[in-house]
């Protein structure tokens, strides 16, 4: 099927249009981030370099990243071991409930946000668990899970079984196989599917509002807390900007790990 | 001479217990699945059906009448009482799901005329570019994007200035409407990719093949594109559909309308336990019947 001329003229017009309208918003805020005036008014008044001085110099912007990277860390690692366990069980054995379990991993992202927010946080509450970095953690962990999963077996359905066979006929265990040939195989999508939960876990505030204590702020938690204090807009514009910059990373990396393999966010 | 003889192999070392216990777990598939499935689906019974399930009896827990105290284990059906008989939550139920439906409208119309464009007219080179235009708004931090949204639409913000040549007032923050937009943007990305994996894996036999039977570009849209399309876009209308239903951070920044997220939110932090329970059994319900139709009509496989 060939599209008629002004259907891909249509086409092209529509694309530039929401192209447009999902970069529009984030430019404003790059601009804004040079902004000389401290009010949040457009046409900017001047340029200036002040505000980033400033928020280089914020200790409870610099205390939320420390502990946003302590949480991402914790909740990467945590989901890149269970989700290549879970990957390798799916991937290589098919038994009863495979299916169940596949979508059990999937709930967390399938069901709303305040859900997972609200039962983490009943049950910390009634367990007595005390409110802090460990149960932003534990937060985090379930809903990266299905990332690292998804990375690991999807590399896993592209990889040929003879490797590990072949590493099997020549006497090596389950164990070797995995470490010396399974492993080094897989470390791309590990990689990969480590950077994405991280990011995911850097930029949670939905749940994170439910299981964090009152000491512990993240990142986003800074933000929220920020966007309603006028004085702190510029720094905010500050930070916005660097964040828009960081986000290219993880793209970009993912893009060129497993370039080719499309599909979603997930 | 081989010397295939001198290499040792693993078999022949002396069987320590790690060894033997490898050796055990080959012969034994069924306890290597075990073994395996231990951790993972350990920490998601534990950590998440079991929280789910705490959240489904914090729902009939009772409250100090005088103290507001919440009493674990002591059951009560006030919660749900105050729910059914207060107007306020109907309402905002009716708001919330009505906009999640507006949002996945709006994100998919928005989103099949440029997945269209990535898949079936761009060339590869400009595919994988807009792939990643595509990609990197969705990394972008998600309260980053909601305040540009407030930088523009705020009193005295880049709408203002749009609109003011025009002698037209910016409605400015508090609309309901503002939710809509914002939110549609937000989940906007969630809504093409699926449906441009959706497009690109329709085999151009197909079409030729319709093309060959005598129907024109609209038949063969309408016939064949449609329906191959449709569950990738159910799969990304579950996105957008459960984001904006669990969403109460958007709503409070750009717009006064509550949420069902905003009721959940603030009565777990007023202490009001039972009641933030029982109101989040609503999107819970909602999206579990959403994904029982979504897996129905094929959405995924297109996850």
């Amino acid at each position: 099927m060939t599209e008629s001329f002004w259907t891909r003229v249509g086409l092209r017009v529509a694309t530039g249009f929401v192209l447009a309208f999902l970069y529009l918003p984030l430019i404003i805020l790059v601009i804004y981030a040079f902004n000389s005036s401290r009010l949040q008014a457009w046409p900017p008044a001047g340029f200036t370099l002040h505000w980033f001085a400033e928020a280089a110099g914020n200790t409870s912007l610099r205390e939320a990243i420390l502990n946003s990277v302590l949480a991402g860390l914790g909740a990467t690692a945590i989901a890149l071991v269970l989700g290549t366990l879970a990957a390798l069980a799916i991937h290589r054995f098919s038994f009863f409930g495979r299916e169940t379990i596949t979508f059990l991993f999937v709930l967390p992202i399938a069901l709303p946000g305040v859900v997972t927010g609200i039962a983490l946080r009943t049950t910390f509450q009634t367990a007595g668990v005390d409110f802090g970095l460990m149960t932003i953690i534990v937060g985090h962990a379930t809903f990266c899970v299905v990332i690292a999963y998804n990375n690991v077996i999807a590399r896993m359905r592209r990889l040929p079984r003879t490797p590990e066979e072949a590493s099997a006929d020549l006497g090596a265990d389950s164990w070797t196989t995995f470490r010396r040939i399974t492993l080094p195989s897989i470390g791309t999508a590990l990689l990969s599917g480590g950077l994405l939960a991280f990011a995911l876990s850097f930029d949670e505030i939905i749940v994170t509002l439910f299981t964090a204590g009152p000491g512990t702020e993240t990142v986003p938690m800074w933000i929220l807390g920020a966007i309603r204090r006028p004085r702190e807009l510029p720094v905010v514009n500050v930070v916005a900007f660097v964040l828009i910059l960081i986000s290219t990373i993880p793209v970009y990396l993912a893009q060129r790990i497993s370039a080719g393999s499309g599909g979603g966010r997930y | 001479m081989s010397t295939a003889a001198n290499v040792p192999r693993a078999s022949d070392l002396p069987p320590t217990g790690l060894r033997r216990f490898a050796a055990w777990l080959h012969a034994h598939p069924k306890a290597q699945v075990r073994l395996l499935l231990a951790g993972p689906v350990g920490w998601m019974l534990i950590a998440y059906i079991g929280s789910l399930f705490v959240l489904l009896l914090g729902a009939f827990w009772d409250k100090d009448s005088f103290t507001g105290q919440v009493k674990p284990f002591v059951w009560s059906l006030d919660a749900f009482e105050s729910i059914v008989t207060n107007e306020v939550y109907r309402t905002v139920a009716l708001r919330t799901i009505g906009i999640a439906a507006a949002v996945t409208v709006t994100d998919a119309l928005l989103a099949f005329p440029i997945a269209y464009y990535m898949a079936r007219v761009a060339s590869p080179r400009t595919r994988g570019i807009l792939v990643v235009a595509i990609l990197m708004p969705l990394w972008a931090a998600y309260l980053v994007k909601v305040y540009a949204w407030r930088a523009i639409l705020q009193g005295g913000g880049v709408l203002e200035w749009v609109l003011s040549p025009f002698n037209i007032e910016a409605p400015g923050l508090g609309q309901l409407m503002n939710s809509w937009i914002v939110l549609s943007y937000l989940w906007l990305p969630y809504m093409i990719l699926p449906i441009y994996a959706g497009l690109e894996r329709i085999p151009e036999s197909l079409l030729e093949a319709s093309a060959d039977l005598g129907a024109r570009n609209g038949t063969t849209f309408r016939r064949v594109v449609l329906p191959i399309v449709f569950p990738a876009l159910v799969a990304g209308s579950i996105f957008t559909f459960s984001l904006t239903l669990g969403d109460y951070i958007t709503p409070d920044l750009v717009s006064d309308a509550k949420f069902i997220g905003n009721v959940i939110y603030d009565n777990s932090s007023l202490g009001d336990l039972p009641l933030a329970a029982a109101f989040s059994l609503v999107p819970i319900v909602i999206m579990i019947a959403y994904l029982l139709v979504a897996r129905r009509l094929g959405a995924f496989e297109s996850l």
